[in-house]
C-alpha cells in the first residue's frame, strides 16, 4: 500500500517539477528583450471559439509576415496569447498575467464583450493601450482612456437594421433575443433606438442560448401584428430561430444581427437562411463591392492570404487584422513603444482602411467607424448578396 | 503547539513578498490563492468536519460579491457598509436555506445545494437591471482602511493574507472547541451524536451559516480587488473547484484545505506553458493524486511521514 503511494507520489512530483522547469526556461527565453510584445487573450475554446480561432490565425499570420519584412522600428514583433474560453473570470486572470508577468507593450484581443468588459478596469489602472475585438458599445461608451476597439458596435447594427426597415415601410417589429452578453446588449440597444426610427416593438421574446427549439416564442410572435422579426444573437441559436420561422410558415421578413455573419450560420440554417437580411462588415461581400471602394483591395488581399493558409474567412478575423495594423501604425508613428505615446497615436488614427471600414478615431470616438461601414446583406441561394 | 503550523505558515507568507516584491507568482497569484484558501477553509468546516456536502458554495461567494458591487456602484454605499450588508444578507439567506436543505443527506443534499447555486446564478444573469446581466458590473470602488487606500498588489497581498490567517486561526479554534467535537460526532454518526445530547440539526445549520458567511466576506474582498464581477466568477464550476480543493488537500484538515487551494491556484498558472495540453496534464495530476493519495495530498503525506517515523523506531528497537 505505502509502496504504491510512494511510486504515485514520485510520478506527481516528476510532473510538477518538469512543469516548473519548463515555466522557468520559458520565462528566461521571454526576457531576451529587444522585441515588441503584443499581448492577446482570445476565446480559442468554448462556445465563442468561432471568434477567437480566426482572430488568432490572423494575428499569427500577420505577425509572421511583418517579422519577415524586418519587423517594426527594426524590432521583431512577439505575440503572447492565452485562451479565455470566453470566460470573464479567466480573461481577468490572463490579462493580469500579460501585464505583470509577460510585461507586454500593448494588448490586442478580447473576443467577446464579456471578456473585454471584465478587463477594462485593470487595463485602465495599469495604463496599457488595449484594442478590443468585441462588439458591445459599452466598451467605448463612455470613452475610456486606454481602451479602443475595431468591430462595429451592436448599436450600429441595430441602427442599420432599423434604417433598412424604414426603407421598406416596416414600423411594427417583433424582437427575439438570447440570454448571452451579446444578445442582452443588442437587445438594450434595439429598445433604445427603435423610437428614434419610429419603430414600434410589438413583441419582445427571449430564449436561452442553449435552447434547441424556439417555436413557442415564435408562435407568440405570430399572434401579434408584427411586420418583421428581428433576432439579435450569435452562435447556434439564431440558426435555430431561422429554421423555426420557416417551419412555422411565418412569411414575415427576418432580420439577423452581424453576429451571424459567418459561413457557419448558412451551414447551420441551410435553406432556411435564404432571404435573411443582416448588416455585416464588407469582408464577406468583398468581390461584390464596386471597384472604386477604398476597402476593396485591402479586403481582397486579406481574403486571399487567409484563405490560402487556413480556409474561408470570417469578419471576426478581419477585426484582428484591423486591431493589429492600427497598433503597428501607431507604434511606427510614435517611433517607440512608450505606452502613453502609442496610446496617443492610436487615438490619432485617421483614414486607416481596414476590413471593418475606414477608421477615423478621435478623443471622443475610440472606434472611428460610421454607419456606412456596415453593408446590408441578404442571403440568396446560400451565399451573401450585397444590397447596399 | 496546536498553532505551530499556523505560525510557520504565517512566517513564510510574511517573508515571501519581502524577498520577491515584484514577482507575479507571489503578489498577484498569491492574492487569488489567499481568497481561495479562505473559501476552501470555510467549506472544509462544513464538508470535511461536519461530513456534509455543498455543490453551491460559489452562490454565497457571489451573493457577497454582488452585494458589495451593487451597493457601492448603484447606491453609493461605503464599501465597508456594503460588505456588512452583504454578510447580513448571506447570513439570513444561508440560515433560511439551511433549515430545510440540511434535513437531506448524501446525494439529495448534493442535488439541493447544486440547485440553489444554479438558481442564484440564473438570477444574476437574468436580473440585469440590477446585476448588469452576463456582462457583470465594473468600476467598483477600491477599499481603504482609515484613509489608507488598498490599491496596489502588495497592499492587497497584506490585507488578503491577514484575513486568510485569521480565517485559518478561526477554523483551527472551532475544530478544537466543543462545537468542533460536536461536528466530528455528527460526521461519525448522527444517531450516535444525538444520543450524546448533540442537537445535530442546529450544529449543522450553524456550521453551514459560518461557512457561507466566510464565503460572503471573501466575495466582498474579491470584488474590490478585481473592481469587476460577472456571473462567471460564481458559476457552478467554481463550486466544483472549491469542492475539489477541499478533497484534494484532504478532508477534515484545515491545512489540507489550504494545501488544496494552493495547488489548484498555482498548478494552472505553471501549466500554461503547455498551451493546448494544460487541461490534460492538470487532469492527469489530479487523478494521480487521488489514486495514490485518496485521503488527499496533505493528509496522505502526513500519514506517510508518521508511518516512516514509526518504521524507523521499529528498526531501532529490533
Amino acid at each position: 500500500m505505502y509502496r504504491t503511494m510512494i511510486k504515485g507520489l514520485f510520478a506527481c512530483m516528476l510532473g510538477i517539477s518538469s512543469a516548473l522547469v519548463l515555466t522557468l526556461s520559458a520565462a528566461s527565453a521571454v526576457h531576451a528583450s529587444g522585441t515588441i510584445k503584443i499581448g492577446s487573450f482570445l476565446a480559442l475554446t468554448g462556445p465563442a471559439s468561432f471568434l477567437g480561432d480566426p482572430e488568432l490565425k490572423t494575428l499569427q499570420m500577420y505577425v509572421g509576415e511583418i517579422n519577415q519584412k524586418g519587423g517594426v522600428l527594426g524590432k521583431k514583433l512577439e505575440l503572447v496569447y492565452y485562451d479565455t474560453s470566453g470566460k470573464a473570470k479567466v480573461a481577468k486572470d490572463v490579462v493580469k498575467r500579460l501585464i505583470k508577468k509577460d510585461r507586454v507593450d500593448l494588448i490586442v484581443g478580447g473576443s467577446t464583450s464579456g471578456t473585454t468588459l471584465a478587463v477594462i478596469d485593470i487595463v485602465e489602472r495599469e495604463k496599457i493601450p488595449f484594442i478590443s475585438l468585441a462588439g458591445s458599445i459599452r466598451i467605448i461608451k463612455p470613452v475610456k482612456k486606454w481602451v479602443f476597439k475595431t468591430p462595429h458596435t451592436d448599436r450600429m447594427a441595430a441602427a442599420k437594421i432599423f434604417e433598412d426597415m424604414k426603407k421598406r415601410n416596416i414600423s411594427k417589429v417583433a424582437l427575439i433575443t438570447g440570454n448571452g452578453g451579446f444578445d442582452k446588449s443588442g437587445h438594450a440597444q434595439c429598445l433604445d433606438l427603435a423610437p428614434k426610427y419610429g419603430i414600434n416593438i410589438v413583441a419582445d421574446e427571449s430564449y436561452n442560448n442553449a435552447d434547441t427549439d424556439m417555436t413557442t416564442q415564435l408562435t407568440k410572435i405570430r399572434a401579434t401584428d408584427a411586420k418583421a422579426i428581428l433576432n439579435f444573437g450569435f452562435g447556434k441559436a439564431p440558426a435555430i430561430v431561422t429554421k423555426n420561422v420557416r417551419q412555422l410558415g411565418i412569411k414575415l421578413p427576418l432580420y439577423q444581427s452581424h453576429g451571424v455573419a459567418s459561413k457557419k450560420f448558412i451551414e447551420l440554417a441551410g435553406d432556411a437562411a435564404n432571404g435573411v437580411r443582416l448588416p455585416a462588415a464588407a469582408l464577406i461581400v468583398a468581390e461584390q463591392l464596386p471597384d472604386n471602394d477604398p476597402q476593396k483591395p485591402v479586403l481582397l488581399s486579406y481574403k486571399k492570404k487567409y484563405e490560402a493558409k487556413y480556409g474561408p474567412v470570417s469578419t471576426f478575423g478581419g477585426h484582428a487584422y484591423d486591431g493589429l495594423f492600427i497598433a503597428v501604425e501607431a507604434i511606427k508613428r510614435a517611433g517607440c513603444v512608450d505606452k502613453a505615446k502609442v496610446r496617443d497615436e492610436i487615438e490619432k488614427t485617421k483614414g486607416f482602411v481596414g476590413t471593418g471600414g475606414v477608421f477615423n478615431m478621435g478623443p471622443d470616438d475610440h472606434l472611428g467607424l460610421g454607419l456606412d461601414a456596415f453593408k446590408m446583406v441578404e442571403i440568396e441561394n446560400g451565399a451573401w448578396k450585397l444590397l447596399y | 503547539m496546536r498553532l505551530l503550523g499556523l505560525g510557520i505558515f504565517a512566517a513564510v507568507i510574511a517573508i515571501l513578498p519581502l524577498l520577491f516584491p515584484e514577482n507575479y507568482y507571489v503578489t498577484v497569484v498569491g492574492v487569488t490563492m489567499f481568497f481561495n484558501v479562505i473559501l476552501a477553509v470555510g467549506l472544509n468546516l462544513f464538508m470535511g468536519y461536519a461530513g456534509q456536502i455543498s455543490l453551491g458554495h460559489a452562490a454565497f461567494f457571489g451573493l457577497g460579491a454582488y452585494s458589495s458591487a451593487i451597493l457601492t456602484t448603484k447606491f453609493g454605499f461605503n464599501p465597508w457598509l456594503a460588505m456588512g450588508a452583504g454578510v447580513a444578507l448571506v447570513w439570513i439567506v444561508s440560515y433560511l436555506v439551511a433549515k430545510p436543505i440540511l434535513r437531506l443527506k448524501g446525494h439529495y443534499l448534493a442535488m439541493a445545494t447544486l440547485g440553489f447555486g444554479i438558481i442564484i446564478h440564473i438570477f444574476l444573469v437574468q436580473y440585469d437591471t440590477l446585476t448588469g446581466g452576463p456582462d457583470g458590473l465594473s468600476s467598483i470602488p477600491e477599499l481603504s482602511i482609515f484613509g489608507w487606500p488598498i490599491n496596489s498588489d502588495l497592499r492587497w497581498y497584506a490585507v488578503s493574507a491577514t484575513v486568510m490567517l485569521l480565517s485559518i486561526l478561526f477554523s483551527l479554534n472551532i475544530v478544537a472547541s466543543r462545537h468542533g467535537r460536536a461536528l466530528q460526532a455528527v460526521h461519525g454518526s448522527e444517531v450516535a451524536a444525538e444520543t450524546m445530547g448533540i442537537d445535530t440539526s442546529r450544529v449543522k445549520v450553524h456550521i453551514f451559516v459560518i461557512s457561507a458567511v466566510m464565503a460572503a466576506v471573501t466575495g466582498s474582498l474579491f470584488v474590490h480587488e478585481q473592481a469587476f464581477i460577472s456571473p462567471d466568477s460564481c458559476s457552478f464550476f467554481f463550486s466544483i473547484e472549491l469542492v475539489t480543493m477541499v478533497v484534494l488537500g484532504g478532508m477534515a484538515s484545515t491545512f489540507g484545505a489550504v494545501f488544496g487551494a494552493a495547488i489548484l491556484t498555482y498548478l494552472p498558472e505553471f501549466l500554461v506553458v503547455f498551451q493546448d495540453f494544460k487541461v490534460l496534464i492538470f487532469g492527469g495530476i489530479l487523478m494521480f493524486i487521488m489514486i495514490f493519495l485518496p485521503e488527499g495530498l496533505f493528509v496522505g503525506l502526513c500519514r506517510l511521514f508518521t508511518h516512516f517515523k514509526q518504521e524507523q523506531k521499529e528498526c531501532l528497537t529490533s
